[in-house]
């Protein structure tokens, strides 16, 4: 792993290794908000964004207070790793939350219900997850939360996409909203594993 | 009904959740269903049921989490002030799913790196939250722990029967023993796969929709 480009990482985690259509992260915010294209556009947008900020964010704190002979901190502290991604990501969120109600109220007014929502959003707690369990270095790591941002975008757009087309259709009662959302998106699934062969992250 | 919005779906309908005791019980078991009525904690529960081994610890793992986190909230929901509820809800269910950690990878490691990251992702498992919030904070410790044995055996039945559906029609076997014998049957890849995840879960939220009397059926999205 160690000598993969961040560039290939970032291609891998869009295509190949999709964060929700092959780890299936950040499934709720998928059924929730894909409704409406400009939405899903919105939600994208600011995932992406706190993706890669809070990956590199992670790495930055894991190597250098958390893993045993750290330079902050020389005991080994891996195991208290949830607690404190969870925090730096809330923190963060709650941050950006600030920053953009200060300085642009306007993206506020048009993210600001989906800001909040983020911090719960398991594809990022996941991203910082993976970061650790496949050993990335910092340039790897934010070419995964950056890919794994933009792959999540892009999944949801597709969904918005189709689920604007489902309007017409005539789905069987039982399948209505979610049974049929989780179908369709089975068939999206299928349609990324097309790209499995062309680069490949564990 | 196709495109009614989706305000009504995790939001716990108070009629449901006030409940004691067996109706506690039985509505975290069927009636209000974690997965298949609330979709919530849809990640996990497509993510490690590839095999019905990985599924039931999950299963374990959540009933632990979601009752340790149940007591601790209902027994601390007079001392913490509401604008910091959150938070402290956080740290406590972290603390639960560091405990359920540290266990799996000391005794099980092979475990602990099949389920890779999941475990860890508990903490931001809707399920466990949102009956912190909606059960917990307002409920004395006793029936809270019944509503979290409940929520946390009503998600891993879930995941039990996506996990025997998959690694049925994916690999012919159930824990390792052949139950579809290879002579008449293929194994169907996809279904160990991701898509398969969906399929399967899409048609068992269908079935649980459909075995549901028509009046609740009409009154959900």
């Amino acid at each position: 792993m160690s000598n993969t480009s961040a560039l290939v990482i970032f291609v891998a985690a869009v295509f190949t290794n999709n964060i929700l259509l092959s780890n299936f992260l950040g499934m709720c915010s998928f059924l929730a908000c894909s409704r409406q294209i400009e939405t899903a556009a919105g939600l994208g947008a600011a995932v992406t964004f706190v993706l890669t900020a809070t990956t590199a964010l992670n790495w930055a704190i894991y190597h250098g207070v958390l893993v045993a002979g750290a330079p902050l901190c020389g005991a080994d502290l891996t195991h208290l790793q949830f607690i404190v991604f969870i925090a730096v990501i809330a923190a963060f969120v709650q941050f950006v939350e600030m920053f953009i109600e200060r300085f642009s109220p306007r993206l506020y007014l048009s993210l600001g219900i989906f800001l909040p929502l983020i911090t719960v959003n398991c594809a990022i707690l996941g991203a910082s997850l993976f970061m650790v369990i496949r050993g990335y270095s910092f340039a790897q790591s934010v070419g995964f939360g950056f890919g794994a941002g933009v792959g999540w975008a892009l999944a949801i757009l597709l969904m918005a996409g189709l689920q604007k087309k489902m309007g017409y259709a005539n789905v069987p009662g039982p399948f209505r909203g979610v049974g049929i959302a989780m179908i369709v998106t089975g068939v999206l699934a299928m349609a990324f594993m097309g790209f499995a062969g062309m680069v490949s992250i564990q | 009904m196709a495109s009614s919005p989706t305000g009504g779906r995790g939001a716990c309908a108070p009629g449901l959740c006030g409940g004691r005791g067996l109706a506690t019980f039985k509505d975290g078991l069927w009636g209000n269903n974690p997965i298949a009525v609330q979709i919530l904690g849809v990640c996990s529960a497509l993510a490690v049921t590839n095999r019905l081994e990985n599924a039931l610890v999950m299963g374990g793992a959540l009933v632990f989490v979601i009752t340790g986190s149940n007591l601790v909230v209902s027994l601390l929901r007079r001392a913490v002030p509401r604008r910091i509820r959150m938070i402290a809800e956080v740290a406590i269910i972290a603390t639960f799913v560091i405990l359920f950690d540290q266990f799996l990878k000391a005794y099980h490691p092979e475990m602990s790196k099949q389920l890779g990251p999941y475990v860890g992702l508990i903490i931001t498992n809707c399920i466990v939250m949102g009956r912190a919030e909606a059960f917990a904070l307002h409920n004395g410790p006793l029936v809270s722990v019944v509503d979290g044995v409940a929520n946390g055996l009503g998600y891993a039945a879930v995941l039990a029967l996506v996990g025997v559906a998959r690694e049925v029609l994916g690999t012919g076997q159930v824990l390792g023993r052949t139950v579809l014998s290879p002579e008449w049957y293929t194994p169907n890849q996809v279904m160990v796969l991701a898509p398969g995840a969906f399929f399967a879960l899409g048609f068992l939220v269908a079935l649980f929709f459909a075995l549901r009397p028509r009046e609740v059926r009409e009154a959900r999205p």
